[in-house]
């Protein structure tokens, strides 16, 4: 009696298990492909913002550099997005992430162009305190639009900082924390770019359809 | 008979016995998700799909699975529902999707939704149970949607901000700034904040509900005094 009934609920559980399994797996099916569309492009919205298509004619998306964990503050290896006119590169949007944020890590993606300047900064994620520090995202307020055209010479390296450390950017009223970490996040984006130029801004293949570095069947 | 039942549960869910601010069930994402109008009701929508979907989901295998077992099959069925909506909210309005964040895929927990699939959509028919989780979530829903309206107002001093998230392009410019150079109002937007607010809410209720009961108590101790005689002729109705 009491087997029969473990039995019989038991039966009843798998059966469940099986149905909501395959109802997930068949919505998971249907939504992949939209998903992935739609993760593009809020990605390549993103990256469109700070290299406008004027600016290139390849694919961003498609123009890759991979970055390993470690370097920019990484947590996860991320891709570098190249953005080329022709086969040169004009610029370059290096993801970076600010480990020092008011609540936790701040993602950013910065773009810097061939000559060393800031071509833009996004935030992309971040837990900053609303109305306070959470004006570093550009919905909310146009500051991170300050770095446009700023270089590390304009202004000198000592002054990539917030005004209350002697630098030369603007803090929030009552959040310095934040916009402290996206400064030096920023700087630190501007550095990497510099010592890396050459790697970074190698010329493409020659087919810009082409993707893959050109030399690698050289061996 | 039916149409009494649909009022009885529509009441019950909107008013008498709301999830939010009667049984003060699922506050997390309440308290968490109502900073701005659009968040709230990017979470109202889909709580109330869930429940929707749940409760007819519990109701048309109530008479097939056993009461040792139902509340694991429950469970198994809101995860399905709400991992299911949560894939669909990811392919058509991906950037609410973000906004919303972990507080998506915690509906599951909410307790509403097991609340009413044990409590009700496993003891009645089909149709009654889907009226059920309808007028839940939308009971719940109108009171996330209000919190966040009422927050955002005092916290940024404008309403519907950001609406394109959830209805597209067209609605970008929805936003109504209500106060011009609004000093914000910090503490509304920020956890304390919900908590105000929704205590507030419910003393509002409360109020309401006083009032309408002394104005009850007043209807009925008025006509007492003739009332027997009319019980005496019997005829009229």
């Amino acid at each position: 009696m009491l087997g029969q009934s473990i039995s019989r609920n038991s039966l009843l559980l798998g059966v469940f298990a099986v149905i909501t399994t395959l109802l997930i797996a068949g919505t998971y099916l249907l939504t992949r492909d939209r998903i992935a569309a739609a993760q593009r492009q809020a990605e390549e919205k993103a990256l469109l913002e700070i290299v406008p298509d004027e600016r290139h004619d390849n694919n961003m998306l498609d123009d890759t550099l991979a970055i390993p964990p470690g370097e920019l503050g990484l947590k996860q290896p991320r891709s570098a997005y190249i953005a080329r006119r022709g086969r040169q590169a004009a610029a370059v949007i290096l993801p970076v992430t600010a480990p020092d944020g008011y609540s936790g890590a701040i993602d950013l993606i910065v773009g810097v162009n061939r000559d060393g300047t800031v071509a833009g900064v996004r935030v992309l994620n971040h837990r900053e305190t609303p109305g306070l520090g959470d004006k570093v995202d550009l919905n909310k307020s146009d500051w991170v639009l300050g770095f446009d055209g700023r270089s590390l010479d304009d202004p000198s390296v000592e002054r990539w900082a917030v005004k209350k450390d002697g630098g030369a950017f603007d803090q929030f009223t009552g959040a310095t924390i934040t916009p402290r970490a996206v400064v030096t996040a920023t700087r630190g984006a501007l550095e990497y770019a510099r010592t890396r130029h050459g790697e970074l801004f190698a010329d493409g293949p020659d087919t810009a359809t082409q993707p893959a570095p050109a030399d690698s069947g050289a061996h | 008979m039916a149409a009494a039942d649909y009022r009885e549960l529509s009441l019950n869910g909107l008013w008498k016995n709301n999830p939010a601010i009667v049984q003060l069930l699922g506050l997390c994402p309440l308290l968490a998700v109502t900073g701005s109008v659009v968040n709230a009701l990017g979470l109202a929508a889909a709580t109330t799909l869930v429940l929707l979907c749940s409760n007819t989901a519990v109701s048309l295998i109530r008479n097939v699975v056993s009461d040792a077992v139902r509340l694991p099959v429950f469970v198994m069925i809101i995860a399905a529902a709400v991992t299911c909506i949560e894939l669909l909210m990811q392919a058509f309005t991906y950037e609410l999707y973000q906004i919303l964040g972990i507080f998506l895929p915690l509906i599951t927990t909410n307790c509403v939704i097991l609340g009413r699939a044990d409590a009700y959509a496993s003891k009645n028919p089909l149709p009654l149970a889907m009226c059920d989780g309808l007028m839940m979530g939308l009971g719940f829903g109108i009171i996330l949607v209000l919190l966040g309206a009422l927050r955002e107002l005092l916290g940024t001093g404008a309403l519907f901000a950001n609406m394109d998230l959830l209805f597209g392009p067209a609605a970008a410019d929805w936003k109504v700034v209500l106060v011009e150079d609004y000093q914000a109002f910090l503490l509304a937007i920020l956890p304390p904040g919900a908590f105000i607010f929704t205590g507030l809410l419910i003393a509002g209720k409360n109020l309401i509900d006083r009032q309408i009961k002394r104005r009850q108590d007043a209807r009925k101790a008025q006509p007492v005094k003739g009332a027997k005689r009319v019980r005496v002729t019997g005829t009229i109705s």
